[in-house]
């Protein structure tokens, strides 16, 4: 049911080949933007590396000048093993340093980055206009800012230890040769099998994580969609057919995480031995060269002691080249978003003057798909401190108009005009002071009463928020909250219901005292008698305000000066209430319907009641 | 009725969790024993190594003899890799079983929570948690199989690498063993200390990142009031503010989990400078040779890493675990409206009756019953009448459709149909029979077509088409750019919101219910479509009982009976015209105001 039009035409193509110079264009990207917690992190792996090699040379010592002669019957001063002991204590506590150097370097770096980006998505998403988010699903923009922008940067915690890890590996290489050429023969086969194995193991992980990436979102979307129709999976009793749906997906993913884990199972195992058998492979040349005297016992054990504890940090290696196709496929979402064209730029212009402000289109079209026209050649002006009735059947573009009103689309030709000055032309804040738009579904803040009605405009007190709230009539239903003015809505807090949800967001529109307020049908959720009340209040202190209003009740429309009727995106009539009541036959039909409808009915009735008269009759004459 | 409060942040071991997930999923078990003994099997060669350096030292360098053996080193090197071979084929076993096992467990984990939440009734009550709910089939599930499949192999491997270690280091030296364990007494009540202080910061970081997650999904469902009011430098400057509050959380945990990583470091120096001290010792003693003691010194080693791992691994498990609960406390809640399945009944056939007996309804407020939203209500309804129920906002009018479909159960009372208590109907009959279409006309981000079929997947192209042309809505539907095949976006949002109403309807129209109920399903409808829709909607329900939720009188008018909602009382019922003959009553009053709307 669910079409992924978009996720999987845009599914970035990972393949194992340049996953790894894409990645790591993304790391250098995230150490350029944290120079200093990534050297900090860098010199803490370095010391780290550098002390647990010079570990194995204390113990290859200690064994040779301490533990070789005790066990033979010679001689051993008790200055030279409180030498030992303390040496490997001191190297315990320099590597704590380095502990704390490269852990906190890298976790400090890679926090920064997440709240970096973080912070740089949702700018933008608050930069980019209505029909860039019309067209992008909420779930996607939410993982955006979270997941994508997490999985981006995930590698980035265990990149110093493996910067720190090849660093050990060339000391340990260099110590090596110090040491025998053929102990270092050893090592420069095993360090570099250990190195292209990761390589490989990476390369092929990529597209398996890519997909188990994918699969995870499309879980997400479904499970998003279900929950957010709940009410009509439940009512249809179609819980379980959803649940199938849900499977299915689930059961995608589930197979993709096993891929992921096979994958991880051959190559764990793998990395772990073969360190082992670079030992082993140590202490055949080792006994060796022993026996050809070319080293000593302390070299050997040294050496085969070095194996052992650079199995664990080489895997670090494999961690960061292992994350990087997630890192990369985030990176990719988040920089699509960070890149995304659609600016709906603000003007310089300010909107002089005080009082109510006109409103005019001129020749305005719309679309919000290419080739299918919402709006076509629509004309209309709103004067100054009038009121108009927007009036037309459902799906004739009415909501479209309202939102182009407040600015919050573009038209694709002709111009919206507010006194007179082109829409585009005027700055954010000239927008905001002069028009106000109270949308057709209300969208509370988790906020306060207050912050929800004030929005932390400056000018707007308590005395404003309590005028606002009474003239939209939700004053009653405020002063019966837990806190009032100050009891939470939303998410974590108490929860309205549609009708006093749109009377709140009517009283955050009047609450700025807009020049022009534009009603999108805002009270369809509103009492009949509650309703006439708001337009009571609303004609009593509507003087310094235009009003455009969206709708269908004829109390409302008697309010308006003047009614704009159109039909299928054309503006067909518009006139005072009585002309377009004499001659436009669609608005007759639209305004006059409930009327008939009573006139039908009681002429039914009228019918119904003579039947009823006549069986009545019948009755007596059959008791007769 | 329980909206089913979700305790946060209740205290519960880590054990105690595991034992209830188990209990949960029992697919976790199959086939454990088998893979535990694999993971004993990889464990060995752990060990393996030091054992062949200690062997090859004693009795093949011959340091003692001065007689070096090189056979007796090849031998011992062959031996050992053989091992190694065998232990690596066995980790590989062992990690496939333990991958395909727990990522079908946790599959099945989360289609069965998925179908869970489905039965709660949370999702509709309380419409703010749903992005909670999703968290928990999504982002909680991937916490724990990402600890599976990181962590969690780890842990078994390492944990298994500590006791081999251990017991081979003891056969090698129990005094020495004694000597690293002393070492590391302090170190494991430090870590288990900071473990408590670490879990806390966990917490208070998921709490952080949850409260992010509402800012970022608020500034986006949001987007059009942000602009419309220009207030998007007050929203930025909220996200920012969550977005530094997570970061500094993540902080914490990070210099806390790094202090307590840092005690197992310096323990495990001063074991092994401890060691070194006691182990020269037993050297001159002649209690320990020199390749056991080399052996002994790789082993402390191979034992400190583990311990390092596992400190490292349990931050993550702190995690996963905290996901887990979460899961498993949604899976305990029992449904408050619940199916009696197999035990119930099936509606009877023929159209439907209703009847309240003395139906009370209060939402439950923290824990105790509210406010009473119904007062006793106490009716009938007969079958094939068109009730319309009519009342103020917040009169309980919703509440009543809610009892009637039983989305909710009453407080106090019973609703029966057709003489049928409806906590007897089984689900599967009563959402046959019964339909409701809510106010929101909800649609799937699929296809017109495809929405309508939701309520009956069998519907051909041709039935489809009827239906639309029998509520008079072809026409409609042929003004759109690809008619029924018309997509509706994400919540239905290509369409206007009276277009998705329409959708709705024939939805619900076509699933051919018994009792229709309709909870102000035409108000963003204009009236001329509405009064239409009225009109054939009666003719093509004739036959059946439907119940209209209205503030528009036009559905009162036309309907065989009106209840009057006042307060949660039925306040008065009658035919329309019966009503309106006492002027003072409420019914009166609110035709009055209709009318003046009106006309």
């Amino acid at each position: 049911m669910l079409v992924a039009g978009e996720e999987a035409g845009a599914k970035p193509e990972i393949t194992g080949r340049d996953v790894l110079a894409r990645g790591a264009r993304v790391m250098w990207r995230g150490i350029r933007d944290e120079p200093r917690r990534f050297t900090l992190a860098v010199v803490g792996s370095c010391l780290f590396g550098g002390l647990v090699i010079g570990q194995a040379m204390v113990i290859g010592w200690i064994v040779e000048t301490l533990v070789a002669p005790a066990t033979s019957g010679g001689d051993v001063t008790t200055g030279a093993v409180a030498l030992g002991a303390t040496v490997l204590i001191a190297m315990g506590l320099g590597r704590v340093v380095g502990i704390f150097g490269r852990r906190l370097g890298a976790g400090f770096m890679q926090f920064a980055l997440q709240a970096r980006y973080r912070h740089e998505v949702t700018r933008r998403y608050l930069q980019l206009p209505l029909s860039w988010h019309q067209r992008h699903p909420t779930g996607t923009l939410l993982s955006n800012a979270n997941s994508d922008v997490e999985a981006a940067w995930f590698p980035v915690a265990p990149l110093p230890f493996a910067v720190g890890t090849v660093f050990m590996l060339f000391v340990a290489v260099t110590v090596l040769f110090a040491i025998d050429w053929a102990l270092a023969l050893v090592g420069l086969v095993v360090f570099p099998v250990l190195f292209v194995m990761n390589v490989i193991f990476s390369r092929r992980m990529a597209p398996r994580q890519a997909r188990a990436q994918h699969m995870r979102a499309e879980v997400a979307t479904i499970a998003h969609e279900s929950f957010d129709g709940a009410l009509v999976v439940k009512t249809m009793g179609r819980e379980e057919l959803e649940t199938q749906r849900f499977a299915r997906r689930a059961g995608e993913l589930r197979d993709a995480l096993i891929s992921v884990g096979r994958l991880r199972g051959l190559f764990d195992p793998l990395m772990e031995s073969l360190p082992f058998l670079g030992t082993l492979l140590a202490l055949l040349v080792g006994a060796w060269r022993l026996d050809a005297g070319a080293i000593e016992l302390q070299q050997l054990v040294q050496v085969t002691f070095l194996f052992t504890v650079l199995a664990f940090p080489v895997r670090a290696i494999g961690w960061v080249l292992g994350d990087l196709p997630r890192s990369v496929a985030g990176w990719d979402r988040v920089e699509r978003v960070l890149r995304s064209t659609g600016q709906m730029p603000y003007g310089t212009e300010a909107l002089p003057g005080a009082g109510a402000a006109q409103l005019r289109f001129d020749n305005v079209d719309f679309a919000y798909e290419p080739g299918q026209p919402v709006l076509r050649d629509v004309t209309f002006t709103v004067p100054a401190g009038r009121t108009v009735a927007l009036v037309g059947p459902t799906g004739s573009g009415k909501s479209t108009i309202a939102t182009l009103a407040a600015r919050l689309l573009d038209p694709d030709a002709g111009r919206v005009g507010l006194d007179g000055v082109d829409a585009r032309e005027l700055t954010s804040a000239a927008l905001a002071d002069t028009v106000a738009l109270v949308p057709q579904i209300a969208f509370v803040f988790d906020d306060t009463v207050r912050g929800n009605v004030a929005l932390d405009r400056p000018g707007i007190d308590d005395v404003q928020v309590r005028h606002a709230l009474a003239t939209a009539q939700a004053d009653a239903f405020v002063a019966r909250l837990p806190a009032e003015l100050d009891t939470q809505l939303g998410e974590r807090g108490t929860s309205l219901s549609g009708g006093q949800r749109q009377r709140l967001t009517l009283a955050r529109a009047l609450a700025g005292q807009p020049r022009l307020l534009v009603l999108d049908d805002a009270t369809s959720a509103v009492d009949p008698r509650v309703e006439a009340r708001i337009l009571a209040s609303l004609r009593g202190s509507a003087q310094a305000t235009t009003i455009l209003v969206v709708a269908y009740r004829r109390a409302t429309i008697a309010l308006a000066d003047e009614v704009v009727y159109i039909e299928a995106g054309r503006v067909v009539a518009h006139g005072t209430h009585e002309e377009l009541l004499a001659t436009v036959p669609g608005y007759i039909d639209l305004v006059t319907a409930y009327e008939k409808a009573e006139e039908e009915r009681e002429r039914e009735h009228v019918y119904d009641a003579d039947g009823d008269a006549a069986a009545i009759t019948e009755e007596e004459e059959v008791a007769a | 009725m329980s909206t089913g409060a979700i305790t946060e942040g209740r205290h519960e071991s880590a054990w105690a969790t595991f034992r209830r997930g188990f209990a949960l999923s029992p697919e976790l078990k199959a086939g454990l024993a088998g893979t535990l003994g694999l993971a004993l099997v990889a464990m060995i060669g752990r060990a393996a190594v030091p054992v062949a350096v200690q062997q090859g030292i004693d009795k093949g360098l011959g340091v003692q003899t001065g007689q070096l053996d090189m056979g007796v080193i090849a031998t011992v090197v062959a031996i050992t890799a053989g091992i190694l071979v065998i232990t690596t084929t066995c980790g590989y076993f062992m990690m496939r079983r333990l991958f395909t096992v727990s990522e079908t467990a946790l599959a099945n984990m989360r289609v069965r929570t998925f179908r869970h939440i489905h039965d709660l009734s949370m999702l509709h009550q309380q419409s703010e948690r749903r992005g909670t709910m999703v968290s928990r089939v999504t982002s909680d599930v991937d916490s724990i199989t990402q600890f599976i499949q990181w962590g969690g192999v780890i842990l078994m491997v390492n944990g298994g690498q500590l006791v081999v270690t251990l017991i081979v280091m003891a056969v090698y030296s129990w005094q020495l063993t004694l000597v690293v364990l002393a070492a590391f007494v302090p170190a494991v009540i430090v870590i288990k200390s900071f473990q408590k202080r670490l879990a806390g910061a966990y917490q208070e970081s998921r709490r952080r990142i949850g409260v992010m997650l509402g800012a970022i999904s608020e500034s986006v469902v949001g987007a059009s009031v942000i602009r419309a009011y220009g207030i998007s430098g007050r929203s930025g400057a909220k996200l920012s503010e969550t977005i530094d509050d997570y970061q500094h959380a993540q902080r914490r945990a990070m210099r806390i989990s790094v202090t307590s990583f840092s005690t197992g470091e310096i323990a495990a120096a001063v074991a092994l400078a401890a060691v070194v001290v006691f182990g020269v010792k037993l050297g001159v003693a002649g209690e320990i040779t020199l390749g056991e003691m080399t052996a002994y010194l790789f082993l402390v080693t191979l034992f400190i890493q583990p311990v390092q791992i596992a400190t490292e691994v349990l931050n993550e498990a702190q995690n996963a675990v905290a996901g887990w609960r979460r899961l498993l406390d949604v899976a305990d809640l029992e449904p408050d409206v619940a199916d009696p399945a197999e035990h119930g009944v099936d509606l009877p056939a023929g159209p439907l009756d209703v009847s309240f007996e003395h139906v009370s309804f209060s939402y439950p407020a923290d824990g105790a019953p509210g406010p009473r939203v119904l007062h006793d209500v106490d009716l009938h309804i007969a079958a094939k009448t068109r009730v319309a129920v009519v009342g103020e906002t917040g009169s309980g009018k919703t509440t009543f459709a809610k009892l009637l479909t039983r989305l909710m159960d009453p407080s106090e009372g019973r609703v029966l149909l057709s003489g049928t208590p409806l906590t007897d109907v089984r689900f599967a009959s009563l959402r046959s029979r019964v339909v409701m279409v809510p106010q929101d006309g909800f649609l799937f981000d699929a296809t017109i077509a495809e929405n309508v079929r939701f309520a009956r997947p069998d519907l051909s192209d041709a039935d489809l088409e009827r239906a639309f042309t029998e509520l008079g809505l072809l026409d409609w539907v042929q003004t759109l750019a690809h008619g029924l095949q018309t997509p509706v976006g994400e919540r239905g949002e290509a369409l206007s919101v009276g277009e998705r109403q329409l959708v709705a309807l024939v939805r619900a129209y076509v699933a051919d219910p018994d009792l229709l109920v309709l909870d102000e399903a035409t108000s963003a409808v204009d009236p001329a479509t509405e009064v239409r829709l009225q009109r054939t909607l009666d003719a093509v329900t004739r036959g059946r009982t439907t119940v209209a939720i209205a503030h528009r009188l036009s559905t009162a008018q036309s309907a065989d009976e009106v209840l009057v909602v006042d307060k949660g009382v039925v306040v008065q019922r009658g035919p329309h015209d019966n009503l309106v003959k006492d002027p003072d009553s409420i019914y009166a009053k609110l035709y009055a105001s209709w009318l003046e709307q009106t006309r």
